[in-house]
């Protein structure tokens, strides 16, 4: 039994090392879908006798079981763990703030390579979201399909013929699946031509967000951009209207990034060098800033401005300096401008290790 | 007084903190506040459900009082939700709420999800052929419950009988269903 060590240790999931389509702009690809059982009070309003049931069954079926490549399921039990660990699986997205809020009787199932993980007694009785680096949201949803048939073997999913999947929230009814795609877009950031594509996305369904959901802004230049449609739509046509404006942010984004480095080539240089420049010998520094920095030196590595840095190596920054990982790293409790210390310290400590010798 | 972290926005927040015996006064602005981890600013997150539980009254002016009366006590017999329950918080209590509701939900599911009130895409392999049937058993078995309570015993004999048919029936086509796979 791994345990929750194995979740712990690491802040970057195993799947995000590795690179996927188009992974300089779009970091991940996620689809999640919402089931509940059928007759069954939801999270909402069920006692304690009717979630306890569900997380016992649950716990029963699925502990430790494998599907396809998804192997050793861990089921994780939110009453037994510390609040600094669930702030820190929030954080690795693993899983939502909302199930930290239903602790008392709600459990995570989490595959040992981190791309799939249930939550299990949030808003719905089953929250089944998976993962893949870059752009690929055909698998996602293949898979995504895989894991739902295998849940539907043991669990009876509520489900009605004119409906769909019954949800607690009439927003989510129908396929029950969200699809988002998590980007960087800083080049659309900086000259605000996002904001001026928002509402058109809008328009068709789909909605642009901060880096952790609903209500979060968008620090470091991350946005997450999803259906907003469930119902009298398949998840096909779902995913064809998502892939179709991410293809176009993606290229708005390299065409803007070449604007803005044949236009402004040593503004745009100068500021992903101060911004190296900050990250490597600052002694005090802010989630905020830290993540804006690293924002900026993604992009230098992605222009070619800077050629000895991993750009995996950003990916895990971005997990390791939020609030919960970095005191979980520090093995304490630390206070808020301990925190800024110890971020600074480990982000220098981080990039010297990483840095080749030019 | 200035906040004494960004030294920038006047300190609207002032406290003491007593941390091993140790005071510290502290001043600070509220932006400053809640970066600093002092307060939880729980930003009011965008209020879909405010919006939604809105949507839910739309039709009022054009209904009768006594229609709405009996439509805001519409109960789901399954876990006892109200209408007016759901359209306070805007959200169902169980799987059986959507067909308690089913006749008023058609305009706010249009506006939330484009115009559309029916399901298309996936349907759970398991239950796909007998979901029609099933759904049947279960309306019936709420009209015998329903004949009891009134005491029509005749009526709710035959219902009863209709009911173990269905249920064969149902048995059989599950049986067959794995066969066949």
């Amino acid at each position: 039994m791994m345990g929750l060590e194995h979740f712990m240790n690491e802040a970057i999931s195993p799947w995000l090392k590795e690179e996927g389509p188009d992974s300089d702009i779009v970091m991940s690809s996620r689809i999640r879908l919402a089931r509940n059982l059928d007759g069954v009070s939801f999270p909402l309003i069920a006692n304690e006798k009717q979630l306890e049931e569900i997380l016992y069954f649950v716990e029963k079926e699925f502990n430790q079981r494998s599907y396809a490549s998804y192997s050793d399921f861990e089921f994780l039990r939110l009453s037994e763990l510390k609040q600094i660990q669930k702030q820190a699986l929030v954080e690795k997205h693993l899983i939502s703030p909302h199930l930290i809020e239903r602790s008392d009787n709600a459990a995570v199932l989490i595959s040992k390579n981190e791309q799939v993980s249930i939550m299990v007694n949030e808003e719905d009785h089953i929250r089944a979201q998976l993962y893949f680096p870059g752009f690929q949201l055909e698998r996602a949803l293949k898979e995504s399909f895989q894991i739902d048939d295998w849940l539907e073997e043991k669990l009876d999913f509520a489900f009605d013929e004119k409906f769909g999947y019954l949800t607690t929230c009439p927003t989510n009814v129908g396929t029950g699946m969200r699809a988002s795609v998590m980007m960087h877009l800083p080049a659309l950031a900086i000259t605000s031509r996002l904001n001026r594509m928002v509402p058109a996305i809008n328009q068709i369904g789909l909605v642009v967000r901060g880096l952790y959901g609903e209500g979060s802004e968008a620090r470091g230049n991350i946005f997450q951009i999803s259906n907003q449609v469930t119902l009298g739509r398949s998840e096909e046509d779902i995913i064809e209207d998502l892939n179709g404006i991410v293809q176009k942010l993606i290229e708005q984004e390299r065409e803007v990034r070449q604007n803005l480095v044949q236009e402004t080539p040593i503004e745009l240089e100068n500021k992903i060098y101060r911004s190296l420049g900050t990250l490597k010998y600052s002694r005090i520094i802010e989630s905020k800033e830290a993540a804006q920095c690293l924002s900026d030196v993604r992009l230098g590595i992605d222009l070619g401005f800077i050629h000895n840095i991993p750009r995996s190596i950003l990916n895990e920054l971005v997990v390791l300096t939020q609030p919960a990982f970095l005191q979980q790293y520090a093995k304490k409790r630390l206070s808020a401008s301990e925190r800024d210390i110890f971020r600074a310290s480990l982000i220098r400590e981080r990039l010297t290790l990483e840095e080749k010798e030019e | 007084m200035e906040c004494q972290e960004c030294h920038q926005n006047p300190a609207t927040i002032h406290f003491t903190q007593v941390i091993n015996g140790d005071k510290n006064e502290i001043h600070v602005c509220e932006k400053c506040a809640v970066e600093k981890g002092y307060i939880h600013h729980k930003e009011e997150p965008y209020s879909l459900h405010h919006l939604l539980s809105g949507l839910f009254h739309f039709d009022t002016d054009l209904m009768q009082q006594s229609q709405q009366n009996k439509k805001a006590t519409l109960t789901c017999n399954n876990c006892g939700m109200t209408y007016r329950q759901f359209a306070k918080i805007g959200k169902f209590g169980c799987s059986q709420c959507y067909l308690t509701f089913n006749e008023h939900l058609n305009p706010l599911l249009r506006r939330v999800h484009g115009g559309n009130t029916m399901h298309e895409g996936k349907i759970p392999k398991r239950q796909g052929t007998s979901i029609y049937q099933r759904k049947q058993l279960r309306d019936m078995r709420e009209k015998l419950r329903n004949l009891i309570e009134e005491e029509a015993f005749e009526k709710a004999a035959e219902v009863r009988d209709q009911i173990k048919e269905l249920e064969r029936t149902i048995g059989q086509s599950e049986e067959g269903e794995h066969d066949g796979s």
